[in-house]
């Protein structure tokens, strides 16, 4: 079995929550093997160490042209250094996507892309479950990973590895790495503007999705979060319909938020959404009883949110 | 600027209960609606909107058969100037780099500056962008959000990455980008805009027009398979409550309370 | 009469003859003003074309009606008194008028026919015509400079209150010219007009004690300045809103006579032909047809328009009234008095922008209110086919209209289950409702259409429309599957190659069906059918309003006590009904036969009903708002004492549901649907 390598995405000098995780799908891919992780970046002595409790080798590339990680060059480095047979995990978000498809041409590897699950290995074909149609079916995708694959993984399928019983150690591999140049170059991030309320900072929210149906029934959640404490946020669509401002927004392309409760009101639950829940209590709130949200729900009514929630309103203002 | 934008006829999710057939393996076809896949439709008007500033024609391509003509012709009659479908019985049963190999194909028979792709679609994988970039050797952005043409050799793009933020970054042409839904409204195309260009040639390149080699492609060439589908159990995770209004309302107040919801 | 002063006819001033003038003043002043009606009319031939030479008898009968008896006046009480002392005034002195341009030439000139008792009772009538058309003027005068009524408030830009001043400064000159041109006459002769404390008779008092040479000064200086302003009246008129006084004449008589139909794309151009057209719709100016033109040069810019508008009373960015009149100035700058005429620029985006456009709910109260007959809903549709034809649909419009083109329903649900809402519990089994699809048959038809068949709330409608249907006896049946979209909305909203869709396929399937008559519960199928479908074969179409009072007053339906009699009824009327096809009555005698029922009006009803938000398509559209007119209405409802608002129709029913939770009311305030109302109080 090829070798098989963990990508580390990092943030301010740790680790993401995905980092672990990628050391159980490594397992479930080959039980036996040594995983090592692999990070990108300037300045990442850090996570390296912090990786190296998790991992059996982390490989180092350490530069400035990747103090912002660019796809681009970062994609030339990994074909540079990794073997040709390694089996690339990552986290499936927007870094991924940018790098994972063309890692997996130079590669000459298989891409499988947003897994949410292993059903195991059949001599070399690896098994896979994916999810289409924004979640309303699932599919097994097959593939052969003799001669490596490149294998992004939706963040919070797996449970993270915790035993940190590796013992690894931490090789720079800088030089394999290589110069790249290439013909993107990175600008700047330009932060989303921050709107008058912090979601991030709430324990009880109270979000909303396409089941509130009209702009005037925002009040009607409104109402609910303020019997609660709680604050209102939102899923995609009532920020692409100019209801909410952006920084309300949970999900991959807005806020990540780890409230102690989450009321999920007329929240389908895509998987970009339930990227921006880290933990919590759900309770979803949908008229659609196949909505995806009740698959990570904790509790779930089937029931429309404009009746629910008044009524909910109603009871916690009596007391 | 010449620019390709690929599309791709899909179910229509917001028009479907997406159901799976008796056997099991494939999805139910019987009672859906296709159009063209929604973020592929921002990338046909994000390039009408470059070609309207800075001149050029825009061309439109789709992989299928016959059926997935009707897309190119939507697309058409939002200001697109040329299609083309690369149809191929070889062709079916592709996998994203087949798909993207055909691309490369039809890309390499024009002359363009620019090519586009939606950044995923909901029966995809949102890899053929990135994958006919790598293919090309051109560079490569995904999840696209603004584009802004600085000259004839250089575009400034916007990424969505997470939080909300925008990643901007300077691209050299000829370049491949894959489009996010929102970088602009598309216009409305109705019946009559379709029947306008129901008559333009639409010329139809199979793999030996494309200099594709038939193996590398379809079922035969694809490394990666879709097995079968299933619909994934329900509310696993979910303990549901059922009843009137008035009982599911005790019982998420009582919950509330528990979890620590209520303040 | 003898008199010792001479007319302008044979007075001469410093040696010359002042007959010069009189034939000058003519001269110029009809050249002038032909030469600005010539450049007025240039528009016009350019227009596109419009039906309205036809029907000549029901022309005829709208100009008595409307324009000659100023019909629609005293719907505004103060104004359209004065308005109407004013018209009528005019008319009298138009024959005065004339007269005194020829007496200038000719002293002895008098009207044929003026020479006998008739001229004398004539001279009687205007002189105190004169008098009341100068007190009217003195008065609305007031009325504009104390902004009397809130119509006359408007944006500055909009503001024509100097003109409007201005032009009742003139009429009133014209009236003491006349007068003074007579009364110097009168008392130089030593007689008093017959018309005792008229206008005329208060001067010629005051002139007798004149010297006779003041008195022959004050006749020539009277005649001229009437004659010069007279002329200058006649050529300002076309410069503004006074271009009504001309064109209200014609503007009326091709006013549209049927309600609740849509203009054909081109009036030259079949269903069938359509698709060759290279462009739909208004885009330019003169996309418009030449009565739409016709239409902006009569607006008298009264705003009574506006002030029935529901989108404007809410605060959308639209007022009819300046549809009309950014129009006519545009218009006045393309086509100037002197030099060339401008090249026609896009409409949107340079006076008219997409969400005014697409603001309107296309009720028609403005329509019914026009003094004028000046039309609003074939010039908005004619402008959303010209940006439906360009792409510009908002984006919460586009979905509902891709899925109303694949799935014939705008919530894109499946086909197959339009027939859903029969298989209901505790429904299906007392009531079978025939499905055409599966090879049953009927004589009647029930026309469903789409929110009836697939919203939760509303398929209680549909069910409460069969048991009304099968307690009235009749034979009836769906179309199931096969029944699309009426394409009500979809035609007003400007997608005119999908209606037509929809339409060959709906009356494709009801000539299949071979049923002999259809009902409805839904106003805009109805109207859609009834008015857009233009289809000869179609068998006979009835609302159930309509069907429920035929079948009570037959005795065939008989409805029990009302159930609860503390409750207080108000019938809501729906646009599709009541002003597009003048169905107020039914739904009203239907009620009334429920015995004990308690029934109030609101301040705004029958053909002045306050429209629900509107329907089909509307409710996909997000306007900019203010308010909700659902919530204004409900508020209505309320100031009327009623606790239930009875409509007629399932987006009313959405609306002012969704109102009702919106204001708060959901405890004082209930809304049905008039066929639930019936269902529940079926006897037996």
């Amino acid at each position: 079995m090829a070798q098989i390598f963990a990508y580390i995405s990092y943030k301010d000098g740790v680790a993401d929550d995905a980092a672990l995780e990628l050391a159980t799908v490594a397992k479930k891919i080959d039980a036996g093997a040594d995983v090592n992780a692999i990070v990108v970046g300037s300045g990442v002595d850090a996570v390296c160490n912090e990786m190296a409790a998790s991992y059996k080798e982390v490989w180092k590339i350490d530069k400035d042209t990747v103090a912002y990680p660019n796809a681009e060059i970062i994609r030339g480095m990994l074909v540079n250094a990794l073997p040709k047979d390694a089996i690339v995990l990552m986290a499936h978000d927007t870094f991924s996507m940018d790098l994972g498809p063309g890692l997996s041409i130079k590669m000459d590897s298989p891409y499988v892309p947003d897994v949410v699950g292993i059903d195991g290995v059949d001599g070399s074909t690896l098994k896979t479950v994916r999810q289409e149609f924004g979640g309303q079916v699932s599919t097994h995708v097959n593939c052969d990973i003799a001669s490596g694959a490149v294998i992004t993984v939706r963040p919070g399928s797996f449970e993270a590895d915790e035993s940190k019983s590796a013992g690894g150690s931490v090789v720079d591999k800088t030089a394999d790495a290589g110069d790249v140049s290439v013909k993107r170059t990175f600008l700047e991030v330009v932060e989303a503007e921050a709107g008058d309320v912090d979601i991030t900072k709430s324990d009880v929210l109270v979000s909303i999705g396409r089941g509130i149906e009209e702009e005037e029934n925002i009040e009607v959640a409104q109402e609910l979060a303020d019997a609660m404490g709680a604050v209102v946020s939102c899923s995609r669509p009532i920020v692409d319909a100019k209801w909410l401002e952006k920084s309300r927004q949970v999900g991959t392309s807005g806020q990540t938020v780890k409230p102690n409760v989450y009321m999920a009101m007329g929240i389908s639950g895509s998987f970009q959404h339930l990227g921006g829940i880290k933990g919590g209590f759900i309770i979803a709130v949908n008229k659609n009883p196949k909505a995806p949200i009740f698959q990570v729900a904790d509790i779930g009514v089937v029931a429309d949110i404009l009746e629910v929630m008044p009524a909910l309103t109603e009871k916690i203002q009596e007391g | 600027m010449e620019i390709l934008v690929c599309v791709k006829r899909v179910p229509d999710t917001e028009e479907n209960e997406i159901c799976l057939n008796g056997a099991g393996n494939d999805i139910e076809c019987e009672d859906l609606v296709y159009s063209v896949n929604e973020w592929d439709n921002y990338a046909v008007e994000e390039a009408i909107q470059i070609v309207d500033r800075v001149g050029g024609s825009v061309t439109v391509v789709t992989v299928g058969d016959e059926d997935a003509e009707e897309v190119l012709r939507r697309e058409m009659a939002m200001g697109a100037e040329k299609g083309i479908l690369a149809t191929d019985d070889a062709f079916e049963g592709s996998d994203g780099k087949g798909l993207a190999t055909i691309l490369k194909g039809v890309a390499e028979k024009g002359n363009y500056d620019l090519i586009m792709t939606g950044a995923q679609a909901d029966d995809g994988a949102a890899q053929v962008g990135g994958m006919l970039a790598a293919l090309m050797d051109l560079p490569y952005a995904s999840l696209v959000n603004l584009i802004e043409v600085v000259d004839d050799k250089k575009l400034k793009v916007g990424r969505e990455i997470e939080g909300g933020n925008q990643e901007m970054s300077e691209i050299e042409l000829p370049c491949v980008l894959s489009i996010q839904t929102g970088i602009n409204e598309p216009r409305y195309v109705g019946i009559r805009g379709i029947r306008k260009v129901a008559s333009v040639e639409i010329p139809a390149m199979g793999a030996g027009d494309l200099g594709v080699d038939a193996g590398a492609v379809g079922a035969a060439g694809a490394i990666v398979k879709r097995a079968d589908y299933f619909v994934p159990e329900m509310g696993e995770g979910a303990e549901m409550i059922e009843g009137s209004t008035e009982e599911i309302v005790e019982k998420l107040v009582e919950i509330l309370k528990a979890k620590g919801g209520i303040k | 009469m003898e008199t010792l002063i001479v007319g302008p006819a044979d007075f001469t001033f410093l040696g010359i003859p002042t007959i010069i003038f009189s034939f000058l003043i003519p001269v110029v002043g009809v050249g002038c003003f032909a030469y600005i009606i010539a450049n007025r009319l240039a528009p016009l031939i350019k227009a596109a074309p419009d039906n309205r030479f036809n029907r000549i008898p029901e022309r005829v009968f709208q100009l008595i009606k409307i324009w000659l008896l100023q019909w629609r006046q005293p719907r505004y009480m103060a104004a359209g008194v004065l308005h109407i002392m004013i018209f009528f005034g005019f008319l009298v002195l138009s024959i005065r008028s004339t007269e005194l341009v020829v007496v200038g030439l000719s002293d002895d000139f008098m009207m044929p026919g003026m020479d006998g008792i008739l001229g004398s009772i004539y001279g009687f009538i205007k002189d105190y015509a004169a008098t009341v058309v100068l007190i009217a003027c003195i008065i609305a005068a007031i009325r504009r400079v104390k902004k009397a009524e809130d119509r006359f408030n408007v944006p500055k830009e909009f503001d024509h209150s100097s003109e409007a001043i201005f032009v009742l400064g003139l009429i009133s000159s014209l009236m003491i010219a006349e007068s003074l041109y007579e009364a110097s006459h009168m008392a130089a002769a030593g007689h008093m007009p017959a018309a005792i404390f008229s206008l005329v008779w208060f001067e010629t008092l005051i002139l007798s004690v004149f010297p006779v040479g003041l008195l022959q000064a004050i006749h020539i200086l009277a005649y001229y300045v009437h004659d010069v302003i007279f002329f200058f009246f006649l050529c300002f008129l076309p410069m503004g809103k006074h271009f009504h006084v001309i064109t209200s004449f014609f503007n009326v008589l091709f006013m549209r006579l049927d309600k609740g139909n849509i203009k054909p794309v081109r009036y030259d151009v079949s269903d069938e032909q359509l698709d060759d057209l290279e462009s739909f719709g208004v885009k330019k100016m003169e996309d418009f047809t030449w009565k739409h033109i016709l239409d902006f040069y009569s607006c008298a810019d009264c705003g009574r328009c506006s002030d029935q508008c529901p989108a404007n009373l809410v605060g959308r960015p639209l007022s009819p009234r300046f549809i009309s009149i950014k129009a006519r100035e545009k218009i006045f700058e393309n086509y100037p008095l002197r030099g060339e005429h401008a090249e026609s620029k896009p409409l949107m985006g340079d006076i008219y922008s997409e969400d005014e456009i697409w603001s309107c709910t296309t009720c028609g109260a403005c329509e019914q209110e026009c003094p004028l007959g000046i039309e609003y809903i074939d010039k908005i549709v004619d402008l959303r086919r010209g940006m439906v034809d360009e792409g510009m649909v908002p984006q919460s419009l586009q979905k509902p209209l891709s899925a109303l083109e694949k799935r014939g329903n705008a919530w894109g649900k499946m086909e197959k289950k339009r027939a859903d809402w029969t298989k209901a519990e505790g429904f299906a089994d007392t009531c079978a409702v025939k499905l055409l699809e599966k090879g049953e048959e009927a004589d009647t038809l029930y026309f469903v259409d789409s929110i009836s068949s697939y919203d939760d709330r509303m398929q209680d409608l549909a069910r409460a429309t069969s048991l009304v249907l099968a307690a009235g006896g009749t034979d009836f049946c769906i179309l199931g599957k096969d029944e699309k979209d009426s394409g009500n909305e979809v035609r007003r909203f400007g997608e005119e190659m999908l209606f037509q869709t929809l339409k060959d396929h709906n009356i494709d399937m009801i000539l299949e069906s071979g049923v002999k008559h259809i009902v409805t519960a839904d106003p805009h199928a109805y109207n859609a059918i009834k008015n857009d479908y233009h289809n000869d074969q179609l068998p006979s179409i009835e609302h159930l309003a309509q069907y429920v009072d035929r079948k009570v007053k037959s005795g065939e339906i008989t409805l029990k006590p009302v159930e609860d009699s503390s409750r207080v009824y108000t019938y809501h009327d729906p646009c599709y009904l009541g002003r597009h096809n003048s169905v107020y009555d039914a739904p009203r005698d239907a009620m009334d036969a429920i015995p004990g029922l308690r029934r109030v009006e609101m301040a705004k009803c029958r053909d002045r009903s306050l429209c629900c938000s509107g329907g089909g398509l509307m409710l996909f559209y997000e306007p900019e708002e203010e308010e909700r007119m659902g919530v204004v209405r409900v508020q209505m409802a309320a100031e009327a004492g009623a606790n239930v608002i009875v409509t007629a129709c399932p987006f009313c029913l959405v609306n002012i549901e969704d109102a009702i939770k919106v204001a708060k009311m959901d405890d004082t305030m209930e809304a049905i649907d008039f066929s639930e109302l019936i269902a529940r109080h079926l006897e037996g």
